[in-house]
């Protein structure tokens, strides 16, 4: 079972106006990406690469939209140069949503190294998270919003396996 | 033609159009030969004026968006071609200064030469993809792309010329967004 289901976190977001979804897919986000091709209120572009998704969001944030990033960590390193050369000094907030693979040392290989560093390589940056849970989503969708509308810096909610139902 | 040549053609050719600039020499360029509110001047993140303007585009689908783009920082992001066919914005208009080089960087080879870019962005599926050569052909080919429907791709062979003594973007990066969002509005 789903701690959060995938429909009522979306739904949650498009209340609060994230309607312009982008990203690269992830497992662990496969509901939230079904859900999102589902509704009418908030568009879904399936992006290339991470760090195209980041320059698409900051285009969209630009012209008046609220952009959400859904990822999964191994994004976090194509982004890192989006985030810290446009992001960050052009003042330009965005959403993001990461998948913890990796997390704790059990994944396949290719998680490992990046599920040990993900929160260290944001702490590094100077970019602000939190692990999303059950229990703090609603302090978290207060702190993310008040980091993108007050301080127009991004934010990124991470998201460990089984917090959403998958859908594959 | 030269590079400054391509742009002392281009720029007269601008409304109120947003012009979303790749990074180095295109944003200095323009910026010393006409600064406009509308110009977002990206200075970092190498390759992705490109999606940029798609998101602006697709956020304000009554204006016209340019993406003023170069050949390096084109073929750093490909994919976005196929990213931009994809969502076909009709309002948006992929301008490209080919030099053939890396020209911010001291006009190192970029791999141009070999791959004709208007070809890959028409098989990527842009309704249409141009490639001119001299500067006389600009004005027209410019003017006809901006009454087509989009996505459009321009591409405008030119010779190296770049003079470092040219001035950096004076905005701080913090200005550059707050006026480029204002003339969106
Ligand atoms: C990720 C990244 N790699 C390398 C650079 C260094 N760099 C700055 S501008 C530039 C060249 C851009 O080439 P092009 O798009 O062809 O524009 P030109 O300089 O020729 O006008 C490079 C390599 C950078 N800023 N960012
Ligand atoms: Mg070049």
């Amino acid at each position: 079972m789903a701690l959060i289901t995938s429909k009522s976190f979306i739904d949650r977001l498009i209340q609060e106006n994230f309607k312009f979804f982008t990203g690269v897919p992830c497992s662990l986000l496969s509901g939230l990406i079904s859900h999102l091709e589902e509704v009418e209120e908030a568009k879904y572009i399936p992006s290339v690469r991470e760090d195209a998704a980041v320059g698409l969001c900051a285009g969209a944030y630009m012209a008046g939209s609220m952009p959400v990033l859904l990822m999964q960590n191994s994004g976090l390193g194509y982004c890192l140069n989006a985030f810290t050369s446009l992001n960050l000094i052009y003042r330009i907030p965005v959403l993001v949503i990461m998948s913890w693979r990796g997390q704790g040392g059990k994944d396949a290989p290719e998680h490992i190294i990046m599920g040990d560093i993900n929160q260290k390589l944001l702490e590094t940056a100077g970019m602000d998270y939190s692990v999303l849970k059950p229990e703090n989503l609603d302090q978290v969708l207060e702190t993310a919003k008040r980091k993108i509308n007050e301080e127009k810096l991004p934010y990124t909610l991470i998201v460990e396996k089984g917090l959403f139902d998958e859908r594959h | 033609m030269k590079g400054t040549e391509a742009f002392q053609e281009l720029l007269p050719l601008l409304g109120d159009e947003p012009v979303v600039h790749a990074n180095g020499f295109i944003c200095r360029e323009s910026f010393s030969i006409k600064d406009r509110e509308e110009n977002f001047y990206m200075i970092g993140s190498m390759g992705l004026a490109s999606s940029i303007g798609l998101g602006v585009a697709l956020c304000k689908p009554d204006r016209k968006v340019i993406v003023l783009d170069g050949d390096g920082n084109v073929l750093m992001s490909m994919g976005t071609l196929a990213m931009i066919s994809a969502e076909a914005p009709n309002n948006l208009v992929h301008v490209v200064i080919d030099n053939e080089v890396y020209e911010s960087t001291g006009k190192q080879r970029s791999i141009s030469n070999a791959v004709p870019l208007e070809q890959v962005a028409k098989s990527a599926g842009y309704r249409q993809a141009v490639r001119v050569d001299k500067k006389e052909e600009i004005k027209p080919a410019f003017e006809k792309l901006m009454n087509s429907e989009g996505p459009v791709f321009l591409l405008i062979k030119v010779e190296p010329c770049f003079d470092p003594k040219t001035g950096r973007v004076t905005h701080t990066p913090e200005e550059i967004t707050e006026r480029f969002m204002k003339s969106l509005r």
